[in-house]
């Protein structure tokens, strides 16, 4: 683990902010606290407690779930963390995301950004947590991502929800006469048992306002929960059964135009020529405007309908400069290897490696180069956006994975304050890390400067989607291993390159800010990871390609689970161990772990003969702070491989709605599984050879094997839940092909070599 | 150019090639429909064109002579399809975008299956496409609505 030295003696990335060692200034601001963003924005009657509550004086109670709502069912688990406190059901409220506010910062996703693993409970790295902590108030970033919205809203919300509760039954016992203490609340309403009389919440809302916030906030025991804990009925889900219009792309406004962009299909470049003269003179067509942004240049096509802006942009006759970044999949590669074979940054380093391997005869040792291709998110909602530019002040409508970096960012690009724009945030179809880019806005933004006040909505094609992402960054890795006498490894030497990631969201999000210090992502998923080997080195690369690369469902851990785990998979065949055994040997000093592989072991019957033609293999990865082992079963059929069965055990630590977290679960081993079998993008004269589903498909429902989830809490801290399925989904499919076919299979996609049925 | 949707009639002026999601969605203003792909290779745009599923996003609205059915024509809040009512029992939605398509897809299924079968299911369902995951909670609303609606409710 890094030591206290190397982090004050260098600069490292967090997130998407490079912040000096030291973070020991501004504790004044830290404390202040930020305004309320509701107050100004009341309906008739009603009033507002803190950032997430308010309630009418007729008794309607709203929750605000300042976090993205894109199928992970947030915005209900964040709901019922204030309902809880607040004595009400989850019927009884309606949920707002709210508007675009610093008061509703995220602080885990920094906390975590530090160069620690999530076990990691040293004085350091505790002491680090808690100053990254006051960086994120410091930026304030109203964010969704890096699987924290629980672990970020837990506390906050909850004290929320208890403080109004607090509020509303002193201003209950005032109003009644008699002690706060003899006061009881259930389902939005006080009660005075002894006198049987009561009062709704709304009854008392006004008067409760005007209180002071109670100095200490008393939080339910978890024994006396109601609603956390259990599974809810999710609050969007009648919405998304009927069709109704809740997602970006579905926003209509008053004489609304439409619109789309056609942008350079080589990142950054700019047009050397371009004629717009047949797409001007199509019918439906009103302008077609120059795009310059921080994403890269093309054009924005206003149109009377998506369809005639669809055709436009296809008419659009445009040559665009030479890339500035190597131009083929093979051009990539060659710098990724070249990368490769410089010194990188060392992220683990446990006992002395070098030494271990000087003397490892032949025999002991086990190497293997790993790879991993760019992939896109492809959501399935394309990007899109609807802005509005009147009198100066910008309305913009979209899902959005941060209010405030969109508020910011359209505000340097249309040139007005950020307190003229209003960002609507909207439901999200999907977003996978897509959303916390802010190119669709800007689009939008710019191109509402062309209308003269009217409204227009930006779609974008899925072959523009598909062309223009922040990718997961292709990587490759070199692996060895010493093996001792018993099989059990000695040493390991783990070493990975890839273009940063976080290099590229600094150029996108926050251009003035220079990377600096060695890039976490590029590790994450390896050096972490809770197992000890006596000699344990793990160090990353960045590779220069600047095609835009971002966050993408479990980050750095999608590229590095999938090698670790092979890698540990292929140790275990080497030393004749069985890879559950030498799993649970190596993370001894862990229980959680431990507890987690013998649970998914006991569920799958690992070890019971399989029939011929059949066969297992498993994986662990500890990402975003929760524990998760995954094992797969795979058949040959004479079609090729069919994926059978996925058992999944997770350790989140506290789990909060445990149908959701199932969901999460398969949902994210899904999305690992759909990229292992079949997913890459590739380059060939700077443009992405992909452009539709029919060539960057994902698992579909024929392919989608039988799943079985167990939901632990051993681990004392909680963890995410969005991302933590993915890591282990890849690498546990690799290894079971590798039991069923002999076949070692380093370089995904899988689809390559095996065909799948 | 005359169109009836969800048993509404509805005069539209558009070019007859104009995809029949784009007629909807941006014409008449039923987004229920969903563009995700724009080459029948996804299936969030499924409606009904005389009761057959078919990708809106692909077929020119000038080629359209039945009545059209969107999701928002087979139920409503208070009066769900069985098919709406079982995806809310199953919690089926993650982030909700291709399932208006895959509801679709699954009620003209159990109008020709009423007791589909997983191959069934497989076969009619290969074409919607959800980047969520949320197949193995489909599989189980599909069986739930085929029960409901076979006890008629």
């Amino acid at each position: 683990m890094a030591s206290v030295g190397k982090i004050a003696r260098r600069t490292f990335l967090i997130g998407a902010a490079a912040v000096a060692g030291g973070v020991a200034v501004g504790y004044y601001y830290y404390r202040k606290p930020f305004p309320n963003p509701l107050e100004g924005d009341l309906a008739q009657g009603e009033v507002t407690f803190n950032p997430y509550v308010k309630i009418g004086a007729d008794n309607t109670i709203t929750i605000v779930a300042p976090r993205a709502e894109m199928g992970q069912g947030i915005s209900t688990t964040l709901a019922v963390m204030v309902a809880e406190e607040l004595d009400v059901g989850l019927d009884r409220v309606k949920v707002e995301h709210g508007p675009a506010s610093h008061a509703y910062y995220n602080a885990v996703i920094l906390e975590e950004g530090g160069p620690f693993a999530f076990f990691d409970e040293s004085m350091t790295a505790q002491a680090v947590r808690s100053g990254l902590g006051v960086v994120g108030k410091f930026l304030a970033l109203q964010g969704t991502g890096g699987s924290t919205s629980t672990r970020d809203g837990f506390d906050k919300m909850r004290q929320a929800g208890a403080a109004a509760r607090q509020m509303l039954i002193a201003a209950a016992a005032q109003k009644l006469g008699v002690a706060a203490a003899d006061l009881e609340t259930a389902d939005g309403s006080i009660l005075h048992k002894a006198s049987g009389k009561s009062l709704t919440y709304g009854a008392v809302a006004a008067a409760a306002a005007a209180m002071a916030p109670p100095a200490e906030v008393r939080l339910k025991d978890r024994t006396d929960w109601k609603l956390l804990g259990k599974p809810q009925k999710r609050i969007d889900m009648l919405a998304k059964v009927t069709g109704a219009p809740i997602f970006g792309i579905d926003v209509r406004l008053p004489d609304m135009l439409y619109g789309t962009v056609k942008m350079s299909p080589r990142f950054w470049s700019r047009p050397v020529k371009a004629d717009l003269s047949k797409a001007e003179k199509m019918p439906g067509v009103i302008k077609i405007v120059p795009l310059e942004t921080n994403y890269g240049h093309g054009f924005g096509i206003i149109a009377e309908n998506t369809w005639a802006a669809f055709n436009a942009a296809q008419a659009i006759d445009a040559q665009w400069s030479d890339p500035e970044y190597p131009p083929s999949s093979a051009a990539i590669s060659d710098v990724l290897k070249q990368a490769l074979g410089t010194k990188g940054s060392v992220m683990r380093d446990n006992g002395d490696v070098d030494t271990a391997f000087a003397d490892a005869p032949r025999e002991r040792i086990v190497e293997a180069d790993y790879g991993v291709p760019y992939l896109a998110h492809a959501t399935m909602e394309p990007m899109n956006a609807t802005a509005q530019l009147r009198g100066g002040a910008l309305d913009i409508w979209c899902g959005n994975q941060a209010p405030t970096l969109v508020r910011q960012l359209c505000a340097n690009a249309v040139g007005i304050e950020q307190d003229k724009i209003t960002v609507h945030t909207t439901f999200m179809g999907g977003g996978f890390g897509r959303r916390v880019e802010m190119d669709y806005a800007l689009c939008a933004a710019l191109m509402a400067k062309e209308t003269g006040g009217r409204p227009v909505k930006v779609t974008w094609t899925r072959e523009e989607d598909m062309r223009h992402d922040a990718y997961r960054p292709a990587a490759i890795g070199k692996f060895q291993a010493r093996l001792g006498d018993d099989g059990m490894p000695v040493a390991v030497d783990m070493k990975m390159a890839a273009p940063s990631i976080t290099a590229g969201m600094l150029r996108r999000l926050f251009p003035s800010i220079s990377p600096l210090g060695p890039d976490k992502t590029i590790v994450d998923g390896a050096y972490d990871q809770p197992y000890t080997i006596p000699n344990y080195r793990v160090s990353g690369v960045a590779a220069p390609v600047s095609i835009p690369v971002g966050s993408w469902r479990s980050v750095g851990s999608s590229v590095n689970g999938f090698f670790h785990e092979g890698f540990m998979d292929e140790i275990a065949v080497a030393g004749k161990i069985d890879p559950v055994e030498m799993r649970k040997r190596l993370m001894a000093a862990y229980p959680s772990a431990v507890k987690v592989v013998e649970k998914v072991a006991a569920m799958a019957k690992w070890g019971e003969a399989l029939p011929a033609g059949k066969a297992k293999g498993m994986a662990f990865t500890l990402s975003f702070g929760s524990w998760v082992g995954e094992i797969v079963q795979v058949a040959d059929t004479p079609a090729g491989i069919r994926i059978e069965k996925v058992w999944i055990a997770a350790d989140v630590g506290t789990a909060l709605d445990p149908g959701i977290i199932e969901a999460q679960l398969v949902s994210a081993a899904i999305f690992g599984l759909s990229a292992a079998m079949g997913q890459e993008i590739t380059f060939a004269d700077g443009m992405v050879e992909q452009s539709n589903f029919h060539d960057f498909d994902a698992m579909r429902i024929f392919q989608c094997p039988v799943f079985e989830v167990a939901i632990l809490e051993n681990f004392h801290k909680m963890g995410g839940v969005g991302e933590v399925g993915t890591p282990p989904a890849a690498p546990a499919l690799a290894n079971a092909i590798f039991a069923l076919t002999g076949k070692r299979i380093r370089t995904l996609p899988l689809s390559k070599t095996v065909a799948f049925v | 150019m005359r169109l009836t949707v969800d048993g509404q009639s509805f005069d539209i002026d558009a070019v007859p090639d104009m995809p029949l999601l784009w007629a909807l969605r941006d014409l008449i203003g039923k987004t229920g429909p969903k563009f995700g792909c724009g080459i029948a290779a996804c299936g969030a745009c499924t409606v009904h064109v005389d009761g057959q599923p078919v990708r809106s996003c692909s077929l020119p609205v000038g080629k359209v002579s039945g009545a059209v059915t969107t999701i928002e024509g087979i139920g409503t809040a208070g009066r769900l399809h069985p098919v709406q009512q079982a995806w809310l029992e199953e919690q089926v939605a993650q982030c909700g975008y291709c399932q208006a398509g895959q509801i679709m897809s699954a009620v003209a299924l159990l109008d020709e299956v009423a007791d589909p079968s997983d191959a069934d299911i497989d076969n009619a369902m290969g074409g919607n496409l959800c980047r969520c995951g949320t197949y193995p909670r489909i599989r189980s609303a599909i069986k739930k609505a085929a029960a409901l609606k076979t006890a008629g409710l």
